[in-house]
């Protein structure tokens, strides 16, 4: 035990301190100069201070959200790996992204506007879709008597998302031109919340799905070696599974609602977290969310401030630049 | 002597294009069954008098109110070959990228007129053109000339004012401020902004559509917001969420404004009109 305690403080440690190195610089950084002795000026009214604004409105909720997303895609990505026993697995394999899509395209396309404490009506729908999505899911994981085949969860999924996917086709069709232009800008990804609103209602299931995700690593191991083995170790495995997918789906439904459908980050941040730490849930789960917080903040930094000040996609950045670094890696892995 | 001769040459060159020209425009008789899919020239058709020789129109189309009874045939994205080959044009306007579009017409031998969303100018350019195509090339410029001088006289009016820099939005995620897209420093918009009196607060950033950040906008510090809204049931006028930027001087002097009206993004005839109601909301006083 003395060991992974130790592997877990270091882990941890380190790539705690990458995060909050994300943290600190990232709202330092942006299109425009900023003067932080202005932001900080409490003399100046905080309405007639732009640079304050920059700072509090524009790019502190940009860091925050960047984070809570990123941490909240690439934990999930680490459970559905294990729990489905595939590597390519990521949150939106099981459709929950998808759900979350089709209910912010339903709010654009037929001008659905409602807000509940300050949040809009298309956060709110793609909440509520992803809900929907897990609901269907999780009453098929359900249904099994016995909790063996992840292969039937997969098919599940994949059958879903391909649903969904046809649906959100069809409405695409039926869109206005300027509402396709609405539903392609939502499906980019925008970590923009221009606000601390949002970021604090995600809070709410995104808490409860990490408090369920903190206490899976554990089974995750066994169930990952094989669901046979797991009972044999006294494991229930139903319960732990459906444990799984309430927490990873809760915290995908929370960070696509916040963010958009960001791609890469859930499948690949795991991934290059196991290439450095091992297989070790107890330090793989952790080690993700820290790095999958950290790396996106960077990638929004770079989407917001590569060009000036016209903005890239925040999904183009993360595929862009994960994508080389987890082939360097494996490339590494492999000589 | 070889001057001479590459006179010579040039002017025998000059004969020969324009033989060229005149061929192809009598081969190029007048279009009598045109398919447009385009709103902008479906309007420009029926405001150069040539309305009746439209036969089918594009998903988008709703003005004038005559295109309600024609047949629909598609659109940029989902142009229907079969239905506008069975319409039996003897011409179909296009937007220029419909590659797949106009490869299937060229298999059907029918012809087409490319059209494609630039500045201000070409909106004009493209009426005379267009209305020589079709045979109608008078009215074409008529219609034209009028809605220059229309142009012209919202330019005279705003003259010499104040210029406000303005920031021209037209969509945003409803009850927020994520997801902003703005005219950027290029096509039309930009020109109509520029001819309304307003200083373009994205007027060096050269593209036609902007995705604006929070920073941006709070950066470029607009002293006017002008948000278009245009889509079939875009009922809320609600600008309340601009209030999150209490320092950009447009927010703090209320002059945050909700312009209604496809012809505000639809670049056709009813493009003067748009430019003069921009030009009132940002210099009420030129009007009076």
């Amino acid at each position: 035990m003395a060991p992974i305690r130790r592997r877990l403080i270091v882990t941890l440690a380190g790539f705690g301190a990458l995060l909050i190195v994300a943290l600190v610089t990232g709202p330092l950084i942006g299109s425009t100069h900023i003067s932080l002795a202005r932001v900080f000026d409490r003399s100046i009214p905080f309405a007639d201070n732009s640079d304050a604004q920059i700072f509090f409105i524009a790019r502190l909720p940009r860091v925050l959200a960047a984070a809570l997303v990123g941490a909240a895609l690439a934990a999930s990505g680490v459970v559905f790996q294990a729990l489905l026993r595939n590597p390519l697995a990521s949150p939106d394999t099981l459709g929950v992204a998808s759900g979350a899509t089709l209910g912010a395209m339903l709010v654009i396309t037929f001008h659905l506007s409602f807000d509940v404490f300050g949040i809009g009506a298309t956060p709110l729908a793609a909440f509520a879709g992803s809900a929907g999505a897990l609901a269907i899911v999780y009453a098929i994981a359900a249904a099994r008597r016995r909790g063996t085949s992840s292969m039937v969860l997969l098919l599940a999924g994949v059958a879903l998302t391909n649903v969904l996917g046809a649906v959100e086709r069809f409405i695409q069709i039926i869109a206005d031109y300027t509402e396709t232009l609405r539903n392609v800008r939502w499906m980019m990804g925008s970590l923009d919340v221009g606000g601390y609103a949002e970021i604090l209602a995600s809070m709410v299931p995104l808490s409860i799905a990490f408090v369920i995700i903190l206490a899976l690593p554990r089974v995750l191991d066994l169930i990952s070696v094989g669901a046979e083995a797991a009972e044999s170790r006294g494991v229930d495995v139903r319960r732990a599974e459906r444990l799984a997918l309430l927490g990873a789906s809760l915290s995908t439904g929370a960070a696509v609602s916040l963010g958009g459908p960001l791609p890469f980050v859930g499948i690949i941040v795991p991934h290059i977290v196991r290439l450095l730490v091992g297989a070790d849930h107890r330090l793989v789960l952790p080690a993700s969310a820290l790095i999958g917080a950290a790396f996106l903040i960077v990638c929004d930094l770079i989407a917001r401030t590569a060009f000036g000040a016209v903005e890239m996609p925040v999904g183009a950045v993360t595929a862009i630049l994960g994508g080389p670094f987890f082939l360097w890696l494996l490339f590494r892995r492999l000589r | 002597m070889a001057a001479v001769s590459k006179t010579a040459m040039t002017r025998a060159g000059r004969a020969c294009a324009a033989a060229v020209a005149l061929m192809a425009a009598a081969l190029q008789a007048d279009a009598t069954r045109v398919v447009s899919i385009i709103p902008a020239t479906t309007e420009m058709l029926f405001a150069m008098d040539a309305g009746n020789r439209v036969v089918g129109v594009g998903s988008y189309d709703r003005f004038p109110s005559e295109v309600e009874k024609l047949p629909r045939v598609g659109a940029l994205l989902d142009p229907d070959v079969e239905r506008i080959i069975a319409l039996k044009p003897d011409l179909v306007v296009l937007y220029e990228t419909q590659a797949e579009l106009r490869k299937s017409l060229d298999r059907a031998g029918i012809p087409y007129y490319a059209y494609t969303h630039r500045g201000l100018a070409d909106i004009t350019a493209t009426m005379r053109s267009l209305g020589e195509r079709v045979g109608v090339a008078a009215q074409a410029k008529a219609l034209a000339d009028r809605v220059e001088r229309q142009l012209a006289d919202v330019r005279r009016r705003v003259a010499g004012r104040q210029r406000p820099r303005t920031l021209l939005v037209f969509g945003r995620d409803p009850g927020s401020l994520r997801n902003i897209d703005a005219s950027g420093g290029d096509g039309f918009l930009h020109d109509m902004l520029e001819a309304a009196g307003a200083a373009d607060v994205l007027a060096n950033v050269h593209q036609q559509s902007v995705q604006m950040s929070t920073e941006m906008v709070l950066a470029r510090a607009p002293d006017v917001i002008l948000e278009l809204r245009y889509a079939r049931d875009d009922g809320s006028a609600d600008v309340s969420a601009w209030n999150a930027l209490p320092s950009v001087p447009a927010v703090r002097n209320r002059r945050v404004y909700v312009l209604r009206g496809e012809e505000f993004v639809v670049p056709g005839p009813r493009v003067a009109a748009a430019t003069e109601r921009l030009a009132r909301t940002l210099h009420p006083d030129a009007f009076k």
